[in-house]
């Protein structure tokens, strides 16, 4: 991280201050957000210069005739139609890529429960499964603040963390719930963002790839501590990723 | 001779606050005077409104400066202020003032009517609108404070009073005071689309209506659906909070340590009310600019001397923004749960409301181009109307893009984009109305000089404030946050510090932005009893509201009778000819032929 980072016009201006990514789907998102700024500053400077040139102008010109209206309404509006069919068939495919289907099988499990106003991490342990959870079970100041079953075996080995760790390269699923009211989890450096809300459980998938600590906030006012509702990612390499796995299960099984 | 109640008249012109003067202006069902208190009412709301906004930015800027008489804003405190901010400016200023206020004040004479269909409905509109204020006003006085939920009010934390300070009576008052206002809102409309088909006079056919009653025309029509729902949605979520339903909440949900279980039946979902709002929500985006769209067409051509460019074009565009606009409210939740193949359909939804909307602008440019137009406040107001709306505009299809969304929601780029596009051109919309109908109230026109150093730095701090919020939501700036440093998470605040300088640019520009504003409201002081005498037609106008057998109408102590009014052809027959142009207004009789095609 440099030093630079710190100050807003050092951040490179041709990538509009966006924050460096670091995720798998990141550079394509970001390419196309780059082009669709470009092209509405393009647009918004276009349309300015027509607007101010039009007044400024000191003759006056001929009315522009009603039977040229193609020329002046339709044609304008089919290429302005087909640059946002474009644009839009472009991010439909991207959408789709990360949206329409789910994580593959190998990928690693992660649930993250947002809750008045910290997130919670879970990792389902050695046995890849998830003990049940009960509201009535939830009681924070007795270490259990997602409500664990004891009497599922499931529930047993589950790591429960309050900062998210992830192995760089490999695909997370990330099971998202809410237990109180709705939350937004947003990693804004890997390009994601998506509510948690109450009674749903909600599946993204993503791929971290550069090791490093990003910021993980909550984007759906959720009331007075809304603004301090933000915990770290810390993506490692996969072998400290290992590493650290293997030191909190041995913590959670002893 | 002098008849008695000539008399009385002249009296009362000598002491104009008599009593029954008052009571007699208070409830009134006369729709002009009605018109008036509606935009005085908008205007108290926006003074607040301003006022809470200004504090907002300064403890973003300088959180820990302290405001005299109050102390520390809290993070309570600036949701609430949040809150209050956004509820007065989109209910009581951008729906009240275009729709309601100009909507009483000039649409009845623009279609050559004397009055609204319904006049009592009208009274009772008003009164209920300003209960609705004064209740949601009232909200700052009950233990814990206004609500902090948003103007969106998302359960279940809108649901639960435990979810927060100001979500117990605060909340409740929030909800009685919305319904109210729903309600209002309807009863206005049902008046407006009755006039409107009803009480139009002799040859105002529906092609000849100018494009403000257009536009008035089809928030009504959207008012109806979107009001509707909202009050069904505001009932629902009453019930949940004090009937014992679970419409929105769901079966063990846990909330600041008590269960929503026992007392509660059913399974709810929060995400209906979303679908509720949002089907409310973003028509009532277009109900706010509708009204602005259609004048900002008719004040270009006005001081263009020009006609309008695709008249015919112009009114379906606005009914296609209309139909459009009650089938795009999932892009508001694309990332809030939505199956992500509604979000394929509700982004191609809302990138076809960009086209209609761009064709609009496509006319504005037409319309002025080369026109050599005179520069009065009013024509400039309307093309910084166009400027905002266009460049707010064109962020609108980014948002619609669920994947950029993904990254863009909730951040300051959605700020930036309808503060531009809604609540910047809104207001200059309701500018332009100001200093172009103010005649038509005082027989004064408003000061020029004043107006134009108004103008420019409105336009300027206007950008100046919301231009830069684009790039500190590029940055990652969320919305809704209390402060933007000293964070827990480290990363958070290494993420948010580069948005800071920008942000005390922002404040800046913000306080100009405000305070440009003394000069707006010292002008309409000051001309309001000082300004120049406006002749007849100041600006050689085409619309009915300028004709004499109305303008006569709207001084009842002068001497014109009823003549009957009648339209002979479209708004803005403007012609050049011999180096000069001419102007044909829809009252004149003159026989010309109508231009055939479109
Ligand atoms: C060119 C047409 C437009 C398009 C394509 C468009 C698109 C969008 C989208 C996709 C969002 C949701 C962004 C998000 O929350 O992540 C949004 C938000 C918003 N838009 Fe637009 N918009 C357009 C025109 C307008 C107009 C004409 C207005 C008002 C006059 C408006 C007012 C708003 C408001 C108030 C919000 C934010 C609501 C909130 O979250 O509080 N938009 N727009
Ligand atoms: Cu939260
Ligand atoms: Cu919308």
């Amino acid at each position: 991280m440099t030093v630079c980072s710190h100050f807003a016009l050092c951040v490179d201006p041709y990538r509009w201050h966006l924050p460096a990514d670091a995720s798998a789907h990141g550079p394509a998102l970001d390419r196309h957000l780059l082009l669709n700024l470009w092209i509405a500053l393009g647009l918004a400077i276009l349309a300015h210069i027509v607007l101010i040139a039009g007044t400024v102008v000191r003759k006056r010109g001929p009315e522009p005739p009603n039977r040229h209206t193609g020329r002046i309404e339709y044609l304008p509006l089919i290429a302005f139609s087909l640059v946002f069919l474009w644009l839009a068939v472009r991010a439909e495919r991207l959408w789709a890529g990360t949206r329409y289907t789910g994580a593959s099988p190998e990928a690693m499990q992660v649930e993250v429960t947002g809750m008045q106003f910290v997130w919670t991490f879970r990792y389902p342990g050695g046995d890849a499964t998830f003990g049940r959870t009960s509201p009535e079970l939830v009681d924070a100041a007795a270490g259990n603040p997602l409500g664990i079953d004891p009497a599922d075996p499931h529930g047993a080995d589950d790591v429960v963390t309050s900062e998210l760790v992830l192995p760089a390269g490999r695909e997370v699923d990330l099971r998202l719930r809410a237990q109180d009211v709705i939350h937004g989890f947003a990693i804004p450096e890997l390009r994601v963002k998506q509510n948690a809300v109450p009674g749903q459980t909600i599946h993204i998938h993503l791929t971290p790839t550069v090791p490093g600590t990003y910021a993980i906030l909550c984007t759906q006012l959720c009331g007075l501590g809304h603004y301090r509702m933000n915990s770290n990612l810390r993506v490692l390499a996969p072998t400290d990723f290992a590493a650290w796995r293997n030191a909190r299960e041995q913590v959670v099984s002893r | 001779m002098m008849t008695p109640r000539s008399a009385a008249e002249l009296s009362s012109r000598q002491h104009p606050f008599r009593k029954s003067f008052l009571v007699h202006a208070l409830f009134t069902t006369d729709h002009r005077l009605i018109g008036l208190q509606y935009l005085a009412l908008a205007m108290v709301a926006v003074i607040i409104g301003m006022v809470l906004s200004l504090l907002m930015r300064l403890h973003l800027t300088w959180p820990d400066r302290v405001i005299p008489l109050h102390g520390p804003i809290l993070p309570e405190d600036y949701l609430a202020l949040v809150t209050m901010h956004g509820t007065l400016m989109l209910f009581f200023v951008m729906t009240t003032a275009p729709q309601a206020g100009f909507g009483n004040l000039i649409l009845p004479s623009q279609i050559g009517s004397r009055r609204m269909a319904f006049p009592m409905l009208n009274a009772l509109s008003f009164w209920s609108t300003a209960l609705a204020l004064v209740v949601l006003l009232a909200s700052t006085l009950v233990a814990g404070g206004s609500p902090i939920s948003g103007w969106t009010a998302y359960p279940p934390l809108s649901a639960v009073a435990a979810a927060g300070p100001g979500q117990g009576a605060g909340m409740d008052l929030w909800i009685a005071s919305i319904a109210l206002f729903a309600i209002a809102a309807t009863m206005s409309s049902i008046n407006t689309l009755v006039t409107v088909v009803r009480l139009r006079c002799k040859g105002m056919t529906w092609s000849r209506l100018p494009l403000t009653v257009w536009g008035w025309f089809t928030a009504a029509l959207l008012s109806i659906l979107a009001f509707s729902v909202l009050l069904a949605a505001i009932v629902l979520l009453m019930c949940d909070r004090h009937a014992g339903t679970s419409f929105f909440v769901p079966t063990g949900d846990l909330v600041n340590g008590s269960l929503h279980a026992a007392g509660h039946r059913g399974n709810g979902s929060p995400l209906l009310w979303l679908h509720l709002f949002w089907f409310f929500g973003h028509p009532e985006v277009y109900i706010a600019i509708l009204p602005g769209m259609g004048l900002t067409s008719m004040l270009l051509a006005n001081f263009a001397r020009r006609r309008v460019f695709g008249y015919r074009l112009m009114i379906a565009t606005t009914l296609a923004i209309g139909l459009l606009g009650i089938m795009v409210w999932g892009h508001h939740m694309f990332v809030a749960g939505l199956n992500p193949f509604a979000g394929t359909a509700f982004s191609i939804s809302t990138i076809a409301i960009a086209i209609p909307s761009a064709a609009k602008v496509l006319s504005w440019l037409a319309t002025t181009w080369r026109s050599r137009p005179s520069y009065t406040t009013a024509y400039l107001f309307s093309l910084g109307f166009a400027s905002l709306f266009l460049t707010g505009g064109l962020s609108g299809p980014i948002l619609a893009q669920p994947i950029l969304d993904q990254y863009l929601h909730n951040t300051f780029f959605v700020v930036a984009h309808f503060h531009l596009i809604m609540a910047m051109a809104g207001v200059f919309g309701l500018f332009a109305a100001t200093y172009y109908w103010f005649p038509l109230v005082t027989n004064r026109l408003m000061s020029e000089t004043l107006g134009r150093w108004h103008f420019w730095l409105t336009l300027l701090a206007a950008y100046g404030c919301f231009l830069p919020m684009h790039l500190t939501g590029l940055m990652g700036e969320p919305r809704h946050y209390a402060q933007l440093a000293e964070l827990p998470g480290s990363a958070a605040n290494r993420l948010l510090a580069p948005t800071l300088p920008l942000n005390m640019h922002i404040t800046i520009s913000a306080v100009i932005l405000v305070a440009s504003q003394v000069l707006f409201f010292a002008n309409l002081a000051v001309s309001w009893r000082r300004g120049l005498i406006a002749s007849a037609n100041p600006w050689q106008a085409t619309t009915l509201e300028w004709s004499p057998a109305l303008r006569a109408h709207s001084h009842p102590t002068s001497d014109g009778d009823l003549a009957p009014v009648e339209a002979f052809r479209r708004p803005c027959h403007y012609w050049s000819h011999h180096n000069g142009w001419h102007f044909l207004p829809q009252w004149d009789s003159a026989d010309t032929t109508e231009p055939k095609s479109e």
